[in-house]
Order: C-alpha cells, then structure tokens, then sequence
C-alpha cells in the first residue's frame, strides 16, 4: 500500500487533524502528553458523544441526518430518572423505558423519512423541538421539576454508570470501544454495509438492487435515537439525577465529530474508524485545552478550523479517489 | 434457441388516471435477439421500460415470459424472472469500488452466524474477471473506485453485472445518450456480446446509428402506440429518423444541415432572429 492509497482513505483527514492538534498543544500550549493521556475527562467526553456519533455517522454515510439525537439525549435522561427515580420503580422498568423512547421517536423519524420527501434535517428538527417540549413539559407535569434525582441499584452502576479502573475513567468508554467493534463489523465487513454505502451513493440503483433501501433507513434512524437516550440513560444513573436542559450543543458536537472523521455530508462516503479518531480529536479539543496555557475559549477557533480542513480534505480526497490513475500496471 | 420468445406484450396499454401513456403495445423478444426501441423524448419509453421491469402493471393486456402470462409483482419479481434493467446511469455507486458494485444486494460472503463477512477478495477477483470477458480489459483491480471509469466502462460494469447474475432479458435504457463516440462503441460491443450469449436484449434509444448497429428488430414508439415494426434491412436509417419524429421530414432537414455545414467551412447555418 503505497502513500497514495493511503491517504485517500476516507479517515486520512482525522488522523491528521488529530496529529495536528496534539503539535499544536505540545509547541504552543506546552502540554505534556503524559498527563494529557492520563487524563479521564476528554476521553469521558469522547465515549459520551462517540456512541451517539457512531449511529449517526451510519445515517450520514446513507446521506441522511439526525439532530433530534439533541433532544434525545436528556429525554433518555429523564425518562430512566423519572421511571426508576420519581416513581421508584425497578432499574430495568427505567432502562427499558429510556431506550424504548429512544426507538419510538427513531421509529417516528425513519417512517417520516421513508414515507415523504421532507429532507430529513427538517423532520428531525421538527422532532428535536417537540421532544424538547414533551420532556419538559412532562417531567413538569409528572415530577413538578425539571430535576429529578434518583438511585440506582449496584448492578446498574457497574453496567452502565460507574468508574473504572479505580479512577475517574467512566464505564461508557467501554460501551463505545465495544460499540465501535460492533459498528466497524457492521460498516465495513458486513453486506449490510455495502447497502448503507449504495444508498448513500445512489438511492434509486440500490432499491433497484434489491436493497431494502426503506427497512434500513428506519433501523437506522432507530440506531441513532435510541444512542442517544442511552446515553442520557447512562449519565442519568452516573450522576444520580437528571436534569431537562443541556444536549443542545451535543447535536453540533456530534455532528462535527462525525464531520471531521471524514464522512461526506452529502453520503456515500466515510469510515467508522475515521469517526472514532474524529470523535477523539474533537473531544482532546474541547477538553484538551485545559491541560495546556492556552486560555480555553480559544478551543472553539481551533474547532472552526479542523472542520473546515476536515471538510476540505475529504472534498479532495474524493476527487482524488474518483479519479484513481488509470495506469496502475502495465499490462 | 427456442422459437418462444423470451419475453412479450401482448396488446399492453398503460394509464395514469385520465391519461392514456401506452395504447396497445404488442411487441415480442427472442433469445440471442436485439430489440431495439426507438423513440423521441416523450414517446412512451420510460413507461414502456417500466412495464417490463415490473415497476408498473399494465392497465390491460399481458405481458408473457417464456410464453407463459405472468403478473410481475415488482421489480425483484421481475429480476428473480431473469429481466434486468440497465438505466442511463448504470446503477453504480462511483464512491465505491468495483468488486463491492458489481456484487451489489448479492454479497459473497465467507464466515457464518452473525460474523458472515463480505468476501473481498473473491469479489473482487469475479468482478474482475467479468468485466474483462466482456471485452473491457481496462480494469483490472477490483479496488478501483468506479467513480475513476468512463461512463462507459460504468455502463459495461452494470451489463456484465446483470449478465453473470443470470439475466436472460437485458433491458438497456439509453445506454449510449450521455457517452462520446468511443464509448458508446464500446457499449455496443458489449451489446453484442450479450446478444451472443443468448440474451434477449431490448435496446431503448433515439440514436438511430446505434440501433442500427446491432438491431435485429426495429420497433419505433410515437405518442404510446407502436408506429412502425420491421426487422433489419427493411428501412433506411433516414426513414426511420422520420418515423421518430412523426412523419416530418427531419431527415431532409439534416441533409440540408450537413449541406451547408460542407459549403460554409463546417459552420452550422446562422439562426436568424425576427
């Protein structure tokens, strides 16, 4: 494999963000990469928004997108708080019940895709709105607040929000490693792939395939919900409460992440090991830039950047892949 | 080869609501026979294409494979019945390489259980393979991101493509409208080669040269109805540009072009404005 191919691959542009930023920290931030990699926090941040890209990065890649995961995110939160804190029912009434809530409102999302011609930017807007008032307007109602605190049983704690390895490192960075396996096997191993990339290519030669182009963008907009509020879930029974407001911003951060791990916008392009470099390149960004001298606002300027190189870079790529040297051997 | 045709319309018409699209379409296609289907844009074509691809159901008539009536239920019925379409664009992903195009919605795959995973190699090799049986040598690694290849290496792709997963019908629906001359010959090619193995292939076009080529048998559709059937040899390719236009004397109008293009130094005639 030679420079060339290698660089047209679709996570190239991560990995070079990523080098980039670490130079970037070490030369004019002073940052010791010691302390940095020992650090929990960015990689905390990095599993929380990383499991909910991955998902997302798969609808990307079919040429659809989700940002109603904002919304989901503290509706998975409340609901486990409301279920197992509010009304003190089992954990796995709780869990159940984040998660279902996850793959209703996915369910809502994929048929609305499938069945209009509504750009889904605009159906998951729409949902991300009204789920941002049904939470708050039902945990209002229901609990009279918009916090709920709640305890979580032992086993609960140590599957889905705990500490590891003795330190301040949470257990969802393991749910992200293996999701990501998972993903990878899904995304480049699989035939089930190979579809998700055709649909992002051409959407009317896959379903002349033989794809099930519909079934799959369902299940798909299911993934990424039901990411999202477990997510929330997790962080719900990790801090013992959950609050309605936040998980706006995670839409962007998301979305950047998947960005900036080389996935195109427009589909039929990316990796899933471009998205996990882009997610952590995101995340030792924003929480990074603690461990250096320089003064954190400017995190979201270095942000800007990265995307807008991230975005160049695959743009090219592709060019580059689209036109491959016709000579490659003689003969 | 049998004397059944491979697949025909018997007295198909087709509408949308009020609107009369294809008004008794009876037309038939033998094994090792090209059928080409001539037309001006609006004539009935795509509607006609999708008739036979199981993407619409015809409003009466039959449509008949192997000699047998059938209902094609939709377009997978009618490929599981071995009729593939081929459309102007080929159904390639350019984003994607050639092995992981060619076996689209088939994957090979190696493994079991849950950890079936998409055999590479093998696909890559058969793509490969194929596609140079076919007569197009140029590729040559199946890693190759289709997006690379001509619109007529694209387009071959897609012919080899239906041809190993056993079509018998190969419905190509202007395979040739958006290519240069050199490629378009080379789809021609393939068209033939197609034909000699045993296809029935139903060429849609409005290229009269290119039907010309490898037509066996000649249909022109004007407003939804069949307006002239003959086989190859029976009409001159200025009377059939005729035909296609309606009646009126287009292929008059491009002599006189191609006159004056030789007399004025192969400038077109100027368009005077009023």
């Amino acid at each position: 494999m030679d420079i060339m191919t290698i660089i047209r691959r679709p996570a190239a542009a991560s990995v070079i963000s990523l080098i980039g930023v670490l130079l970037f920290y070490v030369i004019f931030g002073g940052v010791d990469l010691g302390q940095l990699f020992g650090a929990a926090s960015w990689i905390n941040y990095a599993a929380r928004i990383g499991i909910v890209a991955l998902p997302v990065a798969l609808l990307m890649v079919s040429g659809e997108i989700d940002i109603s995961i904002g919304a989901m995110i503290p509706a998975g939160a409340m609901t486990t708080a409301i279920i197992a804190g509010h009304y003190e029912l089992p954990m796995i009434f709780a869990i159940l019940g984040a998660l279902s809530i996850g793959a209703l409102v996915g369910l809502f999302n994929g048929i609305l895709a499938v069945r209009t011609t509504v750009p889904t930017l605009i159906i998951t807007l729409g949902t991300l709105v009204a789920m941002q008032g049904i939470v708050l307007a039902g945990s209002k109602l229901l609990t009279g607040g918009a916090s709920v605190p709640l305890t979580a049983p032992t086993w609960a704690k140590s599957i889905f929000g705990d500490f590891i390895w003795g330190g301040s490192h949470q257990v969802v960075i393991i749910w992200w490693l293996i999701l990501t396996a998972i993903f990878w096997f899904i995304m480049h191993r699989s035939k089930y792939g190979n579809w998700i990339f055709a649909i992002g290519g051409d959407k009317v030669s896959a379903r002349n395939a033989g794809i099930p182009v519909d079934r799959l963008t369902i299940l798909m907009f299911i993934g990424t919900a039901t990411g999202a509020s477990f997510v929330g879930m997790c962080h719900a029974i990790l801090f013992n409460s959950a609050q309605v407001s936040g998980g706006m911003n995670d839409i962007f951060n998301i979305i950047v992440s998947v960005v900036v791990g080389g996935v195109l916008l427009t589909g039929g392009f990316g990796s899933i090991v471009g998205v996990f470099v882009g997610t952590l390149t995101f995340a030792i960004v924003i929480k990074g830039i603690d461990f250096t001298s320089i003064d954190r606002n400017w995190a979201n300027l270095i942000i800007g950047v990265m995307l807008l190189i991230a975005v160049g870079m695959s743009e090219s790529f592709r060019k580059k892949a689209m036109s491959a040297p016709l000579k490659k051997k003689k003969g | 080869m049998s004397d059944t045709p491979v697949i025909e319309l018997c007295n198909v018409d087709k509408s949308f609501g009020p609107i009369d699209v294809l008004h008794e379409i009876s037309l038939k296609v033998k094994a090792g026979e090209v059928l080409c289907l001539l037309g001006d844009n609006g004539a009935g074509k795509s509607t006609l294409i999708k008739t036979l691809a199981g993407v619409h159901a015809p409003t009466r008539g039959e449509v008949l494979v192997d000699g047998k009536s059938v209902k094609l239920s939709g377009p997978k019925d009618a490929q599981k019945r071995g009729i593939a379409t081929v459309h102007q664009f080929g159904g390639t992903y350019p984003l994607m390489s050639v092995g992981r195009n060619f076996f689209m919605g088939e994957e090979p795959t190696k493994g079991f259980g849950p950890f079936k995973v998409f055999d590479r190699k093998k696909a890559n090799r058969v793509a490969v393979e194929e596609v140079q049986k076919m007569g197009i040598t140029r590729i040559t690694d199946g890693d190759r991101l289709v997006g690379g290849l001509s619109g007529g290496e694209r387009q071959s792709l897609a012919i080899a493509r239906a041809v190993y997963f056993g079509a018998r019908v190969l419905i190509l629906d202007e395979p040739t409208a958006a290519l240069g001359v050199k490629q378009a010959a080379h789809v021609l090619r393939i068209v033939n080669e197609a034909k000699k193995r045993g296809l029935a292939v139903i060429f849609i076009t409005h290229q009269v040269m290119h039907a010309m080529t490898v037509g066996d048998h000649f249909a022109v559709l004007i407003r939804g109805a069949i307006a002239a059937d003959f086989r190859k040899g029976e009409r001159s390719r200025e009377e059939i540009t005729d035909l296609m236009a309606g009646g009126q004397n287009m292929a008059g109008l491009e002599a006189s072009i191609e006159g004056y293009m030789e007399t004025h130094n192969g400038h077109p005639p100027k368009v005077t404005t009023a």
